[in-house]
Formats: C-alpha cells, sequence, structure tokens
C-alpha cells in the first residue's frame, strides 16, 4: 500500500492523458488501483471525484482526489519525494522549460495533431499536418537542448516532459498509419525519432502504452461517432 | 604607525572596499519584466515579484510593433509576459510564477502541503482554460452568443464562490498563488461591467468573490493596477473590432 493511504486512478487505456500518471506512478514504484472507464458513460465515482471536468484521468489518494494530468503528475512527484526518481528537474530555470514544452505539447501541438483527423479535404489536411511537422521540428530543437546528450529530456531517467510527450506516441503511430505519414521521420527529426523508442522501451512505459493495432481500432471506432448523422 | 604603514592600510582598505562592491554588483540580480500595460497576465509576474519583494525593471512592449528582445526571447508565443533573470527568459504567467516561487523562497506563494498545491494549481488552470474565456466572450459578444456565454460564466463564477469556501483569499489567510492568478478577475469585471452595462459578478448571487475582489485594495496590489480611464476605451476597441468581424461574417 502506498505511503499515506490508497491510490487509485479513475482512467481509460485509449486516453495519453491517462497514461501520464500512470508513467508517474510506475516511476516512483507506486502501486495503484486503475479503475477504467467504460467509454461512452461516465462513472458517478468520476462525476463525484472531479465535477467541475467529469473527465478522466484523477487520482484519488487516500479517497482525496487530483485532477488534470499534468497537475497530478507533479502531485505525484511532491507527495512521494523519495521514492524512485524525481520526476520534475531540480534547478528552476530547468523546471520552468520542461513546463513551457508540456504547456506547449497540450495547447498547440497536440491539438494540431487531432486536427489532422479532423481537417475536410485535402487543402486543410495538408495544412494540419504542416502544423504537425513544425511543432515537432521545435520540439526537436528542444530535445537537443533540454537532452544534452542524454537519452530523455529528462536526463538519464524518464522525467515530466518525456511524460508531457510520450504519452501521445501511440496517437502518433495511429495517425502515420491511418494518413500514411511519417512524423517521427528518422531524416528531419533523428533526435526524437530514437528517443521514441527509447520512451516505449522503458519498464515504466511499455505495459501502458497501448499497441498501436488496438488502439487503431478503437480510432475508427471514435471516428465513426464523431462522422456519425446526428440521431433523428 | 608610520607613514607608510598607514599607506598600506588605507590602499588594503581601499582595496577591500571596492572588492566588496564589485561582489554586490555581482549579487544583484538582473530582473527585468516585459510586459504591456493592460496585460492581465504581466499583472501576475508584478504582484509576485513585489510580494517578495524583488527588485526588478519593467519593460513595456508595443504589440503592434515587437521589440527585437522579446522576439528573442520569447520565439514561440511572441508574448508578454517573459521574465528575464541573469540573462535567461521564462515565459507564460503562471510558468514564471512557479518559477518565481522556486528561486526566491522568502514569502511562499504556494502552499506546502502538495494537495493543497496540486488544488492551487487546478484552479489557476480552471481560470485561464474556463473563466476567462467564457467573461471575455460574454463582454464582447451579443445576442444568443452572449446568452450562452454568460450562463457558462456564471457556472464558472459559482464554482470559485464555492472555492473561497469562507476564506479571506484563495490562498487562506494571505495572498497567494491562486490569488494572483485569478486577481484579473478584481478589476477586468469592473471594465466589463461599467461598459457593457452587465451585472456580471452580484452580491447576492457570488457574496464571497465581491469581498473577496477587495483584495485589489492592498496597495502593493492597486499599485500595479493599469489606469482605469486607459483600459475603458483599449476594451471598447476591442469589442468593436470583434462586433464588426462577426457582423460582416
Amino acid at each position: 500500500m502506498a505511503k499515506g493511504g490508497e491510490v487509485k486512478l479513475i482512467g481509460g487505456w485509449p486516453s495519453p492523458f491517462v497514461m501520464r500518471p500512470r508513467i508517474a506512478l510506475n516511476l516512483k514504484g507506486l502501486e495503484y488501483e486503475f479503475l477504467e472507464e467504460k467509454f461512452g458513460a461516465k462513472s458517478e465515482l468520476l462525476l463525484r471525484s472531479n465535477p467541475v471536468h467529469k473527465k478522466i484521468p484523477v487520482l484519488l489518494h487516500a479517497d482525496r482526489p487530483v485532477c488534470e494530468s499534468l497537475v497530478i503528475v507533479q502531485y505525484i512527484d511532491e507527495a512521494w519525494p523519495s521514492s524512485g526518481p524525481s520526476i520534475l528537474p531540480s534547478d528552476p530555470y530547468d523546471r520552468a522549460t520542461a513546463r513551457f514544452w508540456a504547456a506547449y505539447i497540450d495547447e498547440k501541438w497536440f491539438p494540431s495533431m487531432s486536427g489532422i483527423a479532423r481537417a475536410q479535404g485535402e487543402e486543410a489536411k495538408k495544412a494540419a499536418i504542416d502544423q504537425v511537422v513544425e511543432g515537432l521540428s521545435l520540439l526537436e530543437d528542444a530535445f537537443g537542448k533540454i537532452s544534452k546528450g542524454k537519452p530523455f529530456f529528462g536526463g538519464d531517467t524518464i522525467g515530466f516532459l518525456d511524460i508531457a510527450l510520450g504519452c501521445f506516441l501511440g496517437w502518433v503511430r495511429v495517425t502515420e498509419r491511418t494518413q500514411g505519414l511519417k512524423l517521427l521521420d528518422q531524416a528531419k527529426v533523428p533526435g526524437l525519432a530514437k528517443w521514441a523508442e527509447r520512451f516505449c522501451a522503458d519498464s515504466a512505459v511499455k505495459g501502458v502504452m497501448p499497441e498501436t493495432e488496438k488502439l487503431a481500432e478503437f480510432a475508427k471506432l471514435i471516428m465513426a461517432k464523431f462522422r456519425a448523422p446526428p440521431p433523428q | 604607525m608610520t607613514k607608510y604603514k598607514k599607506a598600506c592600510f588605507i590602499k588594503g582598505s581601499l582595496q577591500r572596499l571596492r572588492e566588496s562592491y564589485d561582489q554586490s554588483n555581482d549579487m544583484a540580480e538582473e530582473v527585468k519584466l516585459f510586459k504591456t500595460l493592460s496585460s492581465p497576465f504581466a499583472l501576475r509576474v508584478d504582484w509576485a515579484l513585489r510580494l517578495k519583494g524583488i527588485q526588478y525593471e519593467s519593460v513595456l512592449e508595443d504589440l503592434s510593433e515587437k521589440s527585437d528582445l522579446l522576439l528573442q526571447y520569447n520565439p514561440v508565443y511572441k508574448k508578454v509576459p517573459v521574465l528575464l533573470h541573469n540573462g535567461r527568459s521564462i515565459s507564460e504567467s503562471l510558468i514564471i510564477l512557479e518559477y518565481i516561487e522556486e528561486t526566491w523562497k522568502q514569502d511562499p506563494l504556494l502552499p506546502q502541503d502538495p494537495y493543497a498545491r496540486a488544488r492551487a494549481r487546478f484552479w489557476a488552470k480552471f481560470g485561464d482554460d474556463k473563466v476567462l474565456p467564457s467573461l471575455w466572450t460574454a463582454f464582447i459578444s451579443e445576442g444568443k452568443e452572449q446568452e450562452a456565454a454568460l450562463a457558462e460564466a456564471s457556472e464558472n463564477l459559482q464554482k470559485l464562490e464555492g472555492e473561497l469556501n469562507g476564506k479571506k483569499f484563495f490562498g487562506g489567510d494571505n495572498i497567494g498563488y491562486l490569488d494572483i492568478a485569478l486577481g484579473w478577475l478584481a478589476n477586468l469585471i469592473t471594465v466589463f461591467e461599467e461598459i457593457s452595462s452587465l451585472k456580471l459578478v452580484d452580491g447576492e448571487r457570488f457574496p464571497l468573490l465581491l469581498a473577496w475582489m477587495e483584495f485589489s485594495d492592498v496597495p502593493l496590489i492597486k499599485d500595479c493596477w493599469p489606469p482605469h480611464d486607459k483600459l475603458i476605451p483599449r476594451f471598447i476597441a476591442r469589442r468593436q473590432v470583434y462586433r464588426m468581424k462577426s457582423s460582416s461574417t
């Protein structure tokens, strides 16, 4: 049992946001109960624990809810400071840099990713793809500066920014497959391409990163729902 | 003491004085804040620096003609605020707040307890993601769009009212991170209400929030408010632009 009380995580296997606290808990070597939400129906517990947004993930630590994936990851880092490696860097400037890029990923890059599937028409699709590629180029540059030759953004071990970006790798692969693209192109973003392999192979990530095949099937399901005509 | 020894003594003292002056100059940190007069996000940084008693220089930016320095220090967003500390730049106001908190440990803005910290961060994000956009839309839009935005804004404000829960400030007895993050409410609400004749925060539905808005009377906070008479025309103009764009589509 985790120090200070039981740990539960309300989530769903396909969600990259849910993956974030799962990786963090794994890095810290913490045990937790995974309460899987059924797709399309929100549980009483979820609605009670996150009344503001009614969204996953929600961490329950001794029954106290913590919401918003990156807030949860920071909470995990601060609530269990002596378990496992530090998730955020120790230097304030490095912490600010990690937070900056994590916010960029959530506010700009991931929305542009989901924009690809939603784009209507060839022109819109190309524009969406260009945006994602531009973002990846910025992130490649950031990786070079932040990792300073080490395997991860966090240095020798996975850190906050690795988690913030890495959780989307499953969806990147699905997008590459369904759109016939190469986003993590060795030629264009060599640093990130190699980092992605290392990230997915890491023991804290392997068990929680969904298989591309399974995720692609799930994507078809939600796209069908998205494109379905409104009920009469 | 011989004349010679006296001379050496004076020379030595002057040397030591010069060294200690040089040292204190090295230790004097360069803190600059790139901001505009009306940016509520830059205001957060002003408040945080003042609450911690940090000496800093403000650099006013004209967003219609951004300075080379701003573009250099914030190439990704090209926005204010940007904090420059000893030559290194930090962008995004809430991230700057955490940087300030972690760099200058006096007068802490965030609580010690990890759960309380998580709550403060959650609500600050809620303020930016939900409260601000809904209030902004309620202010600038018209007709049905405005009605919907007002309803959403009320709902969001109700959640903040609940979070105050009998406390004087969101931070408890003292102004903290969340008060600073939501502080724009205390000023902009008044501006919006004045221009639009809407009542966004009334005493009946939001007694705690209305009382909290008076934290802006604290001199440290009040001194930073942009001049009211400059804000009014600025926001009238922005509303005009939005309404013209919407009506022409």
